[in-house]
């Protein structure tokens, strides 16, 4: 009982600054970081979590494995180019992938809400079904519960996942080196779009589906090709501007990349302009930047650009041995400017 | 894309910049009137490719920023009341009231909702005729004819539980402050395109030849900015002192004649507060005694509530021109983002976020503007 006391009298959060949570809290910005910061990580305080990665990756009985989880809360459940199952399979399967993982094996917990149409649970349960066969891994042990109606959006999903590491590199930010290049795996920001489309009834020309997609696949073919791959990461919440920070900071290294390199679907891009919104930081759900060496350049994006779902990668930056753990911007005009983590989601400007 | 890259065409920025280079013979204080072109400039770095003597300053245009803080307050008030759903645009829910923010409601369980266009909300008011339906009306001329036609309609079709919160201020008159202060400094203005693509450009007529200052209506693009400075700067070197129009693809001089005519048909000229600022005499609007049963004020008895500001912060003279984002003491240390003290801060738009956004880092190793 004494360390739950500790632990409420010493919440390092102050309630001054927030007596409760609100949703910048979970927006994958600062507010977000610093929960996790603050709260999270001193509380359960261990190696394996301090790597801050992912998923964590360790030697048991032999074998050396990658071990991760994830939530998944979206509305609405269904939107072009996926659903909140083929999302929870996805998100899994590429955490795991980002540890330079082989997913083998995935848990299932659903959290029904009273009153959903059984019809739109099996179309949950398909997707989830053939979103597994797609990424080629299986799902092998679940739950389920039910909520009163008004206490759930209908359906939450949590998955976890397990993989095998079959290979002796050290796929994290500490291995991200000056004179690294970063690779991007498509183009940016379609999910982000293609929800808020959804939700405030946004129509376009034609609709702008999510990137939605499992990345194994691409991995595989970089570790299998023996491509010297220094850090791996997917693109979700924050965006590639919020992961890209998440790095520098992490090096403790400077990252440039060139605003003209970065891929940004036309009709993305104007809606962005439209909403105030900036491509940099919207959520993406099958994308993830590569950190390699000058060297491998040529055979990674080779590579990956022979998979279906990385087939848009692209060289958008390099790693600089300045320091600061900054992300700097070479804009289309010839400028530069920093890049900043975003305290919450962004929200859409009144003109 | 089309409409927009190029208006952001490197060549021709350069090519801008080298025009502005020649013509600059002495220094010349600038402003922009729109928060959206002060973040157009600062994120593509424009005044990196200025000459030196060309100082830009950034103006009052940024309708988040100085709505009043009793407002908020106002607005926080209205938002608790179980029977309200509140809807405003989305970053106005960051902006802090004395005790709390928008978004602070909505934790605590208020029903506070982002919209993208007021007449959401008279739809939400039909769809839910057991609640108060509520839109915080904010905004400059842009916005006012989007607010007016939702009130218009709203009575039209006898829509009774829906109302407003108004704090919709006018740019000429806060020009006019910045120009008759002691301690002024603008010598040209770039007008807000977009403002002036509603009201037109007539009314800045008498303000040019009254104070002796060049205004250049100007777009947000960086193009757009790039030759708007570049035609301030030739009337100043020249002497000439004309309203311009630089942003001829939006702008006409008598502007949208629909879109005013609902503006005068809902509201009319008021004083309005400022935050940071105070009062300035018919710098804004407010509903006609005809409207006057859509005034959320009135209707939820919150009408003479007032509020003090932070003492630290000095967005007033930030929005005036007189002092730069990062010359206030509170500048990313009291006052960040996350823990906003004034709402320049806050907003997409307001110069205090785009310097802690985009140039931070550099002031803290360099100390330069």
């Amino acid at each position: 009982m004494s360390t739950l006391k500790d632990f409420t009298l010493s919440c390092p959060l102050p309630i001054s600054d927030y007596p409760t949570v609100t949703l910048a809290h979970g927006g994958g910005g600062k507010l977000m970081h610093q929960l996790i910061e603050k709260m999270i990580l001193p509380a359960f305080s261990n190696s394996l979590l301090e790597t801050r990665h992912d998923g964590a990756v360790f030697e048991l009985g032999g074998a050396r494995l990658a071990f991760t989880t994830d939530s998944y809360v979206v509305n609405p459940l269904f939107f072009p180019g996926g659903d909140i199952g083929s999302l929870a399979i996805n998100g899994t399967v590429n955490d795991l992938s980002m540890c330079g993982a082989r997913p083998v094996y995935l848990s299932c917990g659903l959290i029904l809400e009273e009153g959903l149409a059984m019809e739109t649970l099996w179309a949950v349960v398909q997707s989830l079904k053939q979103s597994a066969e797609i990424a080629g891994v299986q799902l092998v042990t679940g739950d389920t519960k039910v909520v009163d109606r008004g206490k759930g959006d209908g359906v939450f999903i949590n998955t976890a996942g397990v993989g095998v590491v079959e290979h002796g590199l050290t796929i994290a930010p500490s291995s991200v080196r000056a004179g690294d290049v970063v690779l991007l795996s498509g183009d940016v920001g379609r999910h982000g779009i293609a929800i808020m489309a959804m939700r405030q009834g946004l129509e376009f020309e034609s609709a702008i589906e999510s990137d939605c997609a499992p990345l194994n696949g691409a991995v595989q073919k970089l570790i299998s090709g023996k491509v010297e791959v220094h850090c791996l990461r997917d693109l979700t919440r924050g965006g590639l501007g919020t992961t890209l920070i998440e790095i520098a900071e992490a090096t403790g290294l400077q990252i440039v990349i060139d605003e003209l390199k970065i891929p940004v679907r036309d009709d993305v891009a104007g809606a962005c302009e439209v909403l105030g919104f900036d491509p940099l930081y919207l959520a993406n759900e099958g994308r993830m930047i590569v950190f390699v060496p000058e060297s491998e350049v040529a055979r990674a994006l080779e590579l990956l650009r022979g998979d279906p779902h990385t087939a848009g990668a692209v060289e958008i930056g390099r790693v600089s041995a300045e320091g600061g753990g900054l992300v700097k911007m070479k804009s289309r005009i010839g400028t530069t400017r920093i890049i900043d983590m975003l305290s919450g989601e962004q929200l859409p400007r009144i003109c | 894309m089309k409409y927009q890259s190029e208006y952001r065409d490197a060549g021709a920025a350069q090519g801008f910049a080298q025009q502005i280079r020649k013509i600059t013979t002495r220094p010349w204080t600038l402003m922009e009137i729109c928060g959206g072109q002060t973040h157009a400039i600062v994120k593509f770095g424009l005044d990196e490719l200025l000459p030196a003597q060309i100082e830009l300053v950034h103006g009052p245009g940024c309708p988040v920023c100085v709505t009043p803080l009793e407002l908020i307050d106002k607005a926080v008030q209205i938002a608790l009341r179980p029977e309200v759903i509140f809807c405003s645009f989305g970053d106005m829910l960051r902006v802090p009231g004395s005790d709390s923010d928008l978004f602070g409601i909505k934790a605590r369980g208020g029903d506070v909702r982002i919209l993208y266009s007021p007449l959401e909300a008279l739809k939400i008011a039909k769809e839910n005729p057991t609640k108060e339906v509520v839109f915080f009306c904010v905004g400059f001329e842009t916005t006012a004819p989007a607010h007016a036609m939702a009130i218009y309609q709203a009575k039209q079709q006898g829509i009774k539980n829906f109302s407003v919160l108004v704090s919709i201020v006018l740019v000429p008159p806060a020009m006019q402050a910045i120009l008759g202060s002691d301690t002024n400094r603008v010598q040209g203005f770039l007008a807000a395109g977009h403002v002036c693509a509603i009201m037109g450009y007539e009314e800045y007529i008498p303000i040019a030849a009254k104070y002796k200052v060049p205004i250049v209506v100007t777009g947000f693009e960086p193009l757009d900015i790039l030759q708007g400075i570049a035609m301030c700067v030739a009337q100043l070197e020249e002497g000439r002192y004309e309203v311009e129009n630089q942003y001829t693809r939006a702008v006409t001089e008598a502007g949208n004649l629909p879109a005013q005519h609902y503006i005068k048909e809902v509201f009319r000229v008021v004083n309005r507060k400022w935050r940071g600022i105070g009062e300035i005499g018919s710098s804004g609007v407010g509903l006609r005694p005809d409207y006057a049963e859509y005034d959320a004020e009135l209707r939820f008895n919150v009408g003479g509530y007032t509020a003090e500001e932070s003492p630290l912060c000095i967005s007033g003279l930030i929005m005036q021109g007189q002092k730069k984002p990062h010359e206030c003491s509170a500048f990313g240390k009291q006052c960040t983002p996350e823990k906003p003290l004034g709402a320049p801060m806050v907003s997409n738009e307001g110069a205090c976020n785009a310097y802690y956004r985009y140039r931070r880092a550099e002031l803290a190793t360099a100390g330069k503007r």
